[in-house]
């Protein structure tokens, strides 16, 4: 019972971040119809971002007098640069692709996911970057079971972002925008709502919360490194679809479920065969339930 | 001129300070509390003005102040063109042929060794050409089943001591198998889903490659795979066969070579025949095909196979070669790379991936000392290819004309 209770503890911290992951696909789904495949790289590009910030305070020595406000400044700055890529990387190659078939925008995107990726590598070298392991190092111990203060903070703050987005979508005119947009371009158009604009934005938004993603992983696991992207990608891309593509709700729920996935199947069947899982679940739930669990909205919740 | 560049420099002026920004923090904040800006300007300066010189080059182009120079040379090339469409297409053919057979006596050991990576993946990326160019399937696990053919070879070699020539077929049969069992499930799919789908069976069956260590040995890989082995018959003493194993470069060069030629020809025909004017019609639009009465499930499971069959044959030859294989060969970015070759080339277009995939290996050998920038050139050249010649380097010819075509 303790070893299930760890687990899922586990399972919720790792589920969070797949979720913040995942909404980044959904939403660009939701918009331009188009597969971001770049949208892990933007997660590793947190990452590395947050590790650079968070080294470069601890070199000045704020690291030891403000742990909290560095954490905050990193998470910032690194959902920031992250969402200005994104800006660009749709200017450069989405944008002029949006009127071509979707088998052009798919190779683009894969060939700029392969770009970013490399990309890294070539700045910032093909080893590990160790994240500071000093931060919230306690933990509460239950008999068998810990939580780790890390864990809390992971927890809570992917929280916080999924209320803030819900907020942003379904209660501001902007995210009122995006949900027309996604609905019809042409009518959103009619009534003024630059359709430009809103889709680099539904990628900014993405990208800045996959890098918050980024670097809640980097300090979990304690390192990032330049192909992290593509396998969290994968699963994210999983647990969109598993929450029926398109739909915000859905994707939390459902990185939250590939999270759990990922876990237990570590933990109860295999541990090797741990990246497996969350392939099986795509391959079915495309194959018997292609809309995914809460279905395909057509109605104001799609975005 | 100037008017043409007036339209492009606030958007590249506006490109590169992005660049600026973005190059910035990876390159110049330090984890020693130190922040620099000369590294980022070097670089930055260098992309600036390599990338200036084609924005110079493009403006001109444009502009159409290089007539004198560019209509000279399309002239010639037109020339040439008529010249060469004059002679008959197999003149060229036995030429391409002929280089190809000379080729080894000249090369030395390592060129031959690249004419043979060459050749497998001209096999590959005319395999990955029919799912992804004909049937218009984007396949991203494609190198799965070029690792179960060079896995189906080293199993059944090292544990059974099977012959090439046995297991060549079986190569191609299991990755035949493989195709289908992915291929099943995937084909409801449209094309975003499909990519998606295909990248995790990829990446499934490289993870049981890595862990099924009673079968594979795991990461370690299977080592001393035998040769290919041939019986050539000896006079002496009466007539027998003797038994050799082909352990030099330039007989497998001819192995290869016949395998590519035998990839080209298969896909060539397929291409003009009735399966493939009905993959066509799939890649163009599937619903419509279904209603003309093609049976797209067959179509779309058969161009999988196809392509697998392709993969495993070459993946047979791969470990042959080798005589050493590990899940390390069969990543995703070896998918990635022979996409990028067929992309490049022109998907659908058989000159083209043989030009695409001699442009993506022969050149980084070439400029070897830039080998790490090699897959971001890559994945550059998908982008840049989609954004400028989405048809490739030699597009496609088509059967008839098409609709659009005729408004325009």
């Amino acid at each position: 019972m303790e070893y299930f209770i760890q687990q899922l503890i586990n399972g919720i911290t790792l589920g969070g971040m797949y979720a913040l992951i995942a909404l980044g696909y959904t939403m660009v789904y939701g918009v331009i119809q188009l597969i971001n495949f770049a949208h892990g790289e933007f997660f590793a590009a947190g990452g590395y971002v947050g590790a650079i910030a968070l080294a470069y305070f601890a070199g000045v020595g704020y690291m030891d007098s403000h742990p909290v406000i560095c954490l905050t400044a990193a998470f910032m700055i690194s959902m920031a640069y992250c969402a200005y890529l994104a800006i660009g990387v749709e200017k450069i190659a989405y944008k002029p692709l949006r009127k071509e078939s979707r088998l052009a925008a798919l190779l683009s995107a894969l060939g700029m996911s392969i770009f970013l990726s490399n990309g890294m590598m070539l700045t910032q070298g093909v080893y590990d970057k160790v994240y500071p392991s000093e931060l919230f190092q306690g933990r509460f111990d239950f008999g068998m079971v810990t939580l780790s203060y890390l864990q809390i903070m992971i927890v809570s703050l992917t929280a916080c972002l999924l209320i803030g987005l819900n907020l942003l979508v379904f209660r501001t005119k902007i995210g009122m925008a995006m949900r027309a947009t996604a609905q019809d371009k042409t009518m959103s158009a009619l009534v003024a709502i630059g359709s430009n604009r809103i889709i680099s934005l539904t990628f900014a938004i993405g990208a800045g919360l996959a890098a918050a993603a980024g670097i809640m992983y980097g300090l979990y696991y304690g390192s990032v490194r330049y192909d992290i992207g593509f396998v969290p990608g994968i699963k994210a891309f999983a647990a969109a679809v598993l929450g029926g593509i398109g739909n915000i709700t859905g994707a939390m729920i459902g990185g939250l479920i590939i999270g759990m996935v990922e876990i237990f199947g570590a933990g109860y069947i295999s541990s090797e065969y741990k990246d497996v899982f969350a392939f099986i679940i795509l391959i079915a739930v495309l194959y018997f339930k292609p809309n995914g669990i809460m279905g395909e909205n057509i109605d104001d919740t799609r975005v | 001129m100037i008017q043409e560049f007036k339209k492009v420099w606030k958007q590249y002026t506006i490109g590169m300070l992005w660049l600026l920004g973005l190059l910035w923090p990876m390159l110049g904040i330090h984890p020693d509390g130190t922040m620099t800006f000369q590294t980022t300007f070097t670089v930055w300066t260098y992309i600036l003005a390599g990338s200036f010189v084609c924005l110079i080059i493009y403006v001109i182009k444009v502009s159409g102040s290089l007539k004198f120079f560019a209509d000279p040379i399309s002239r010639a090339a037109g020339n040439l063109k008529t010249t060469s469409t004059a002679l008959p297409t197999w003149t060229w053919l036995a030429a391409g042929l002929i280089v190809a057979l000379i080729y080894p006596q000249f090369a030395g050991r390592y060129g031959t060794d690249v004419a043979i990576s060459v050749l497998l993946y001209i096999c590959l990326g005319l395999g990955l050409n029919v799912v992804v160019g004909l049937a218009g399937m984007l396949d991203l696990g494609y190198i799965a089943f070029y690792g179960v053919g060079a896995y189906t070879y080293a199993i059944l070699n090292t544990t059974y001591g099977l012959g090439f020539w046995i297991c060549l077929p079986m190569s191609a049969f299991f990755a035949c198998i493989a195709g289908c069992i992915v291929g099943y499930p995937t084909l409801r799919m449209r094309g975003d889903y499909l990519a998606i789908v295909t990248l995790g069976f990829g990446e499934i069956i490289r993870i049981i490659l890595n862990n099924w260590m009673e079968l594979t040995n795991g990461p370690n890989g299977i080592l001393g795979i035998k040769p290919i082995g041939i019986f050539l018959p000896i006079f002496e003493n009466g007539f027998t066969f003797e038994h050799f194993w082909m352990k030099k470069l330039q007989l497998f060069y001819y192995f290869a070579l016949g395998l590519a030629i035998v990839a080209a020809i298969c896909v060539y025909r397929l291409n003009f025949s009735r399966v493939g004017r009905a993959w066509e019609s799939i890649r163009e639009d599937e619903t419509t095909a279904e209603l003309m009465g093609v049976n797209t499930f067959i179509y779309k499971l058969l161009a999988y196979a196809m392509g697998a069959i392709f993969a495993g044959l070459a993946g047979a030859f791969f470990a042959a070669r080798m005589r050493f294989v590990s899940p390390e060969s069969f990543t995703f970015l070896e998918s990635a790379m022979v996409l990028c070759m067929v992309v490049l080339g022109g998907m659908g277009s058989i000159p083209g991936i043989i030009l695409g995939v001699a442009a993506l290996i022969a050149l980084p050998e070439v400029f070897r000392e830039f080998e790490s920038y090699r897959m971001l050139v890559f994945g550059a050249t998908m982008v840049i290819m989609m954004l400028f010649r989405p048809a490739g380097l030699i597009p496609a010819k088509r059967v008839g004309t098409r609709s659009e075509e005729r408004e325009g």
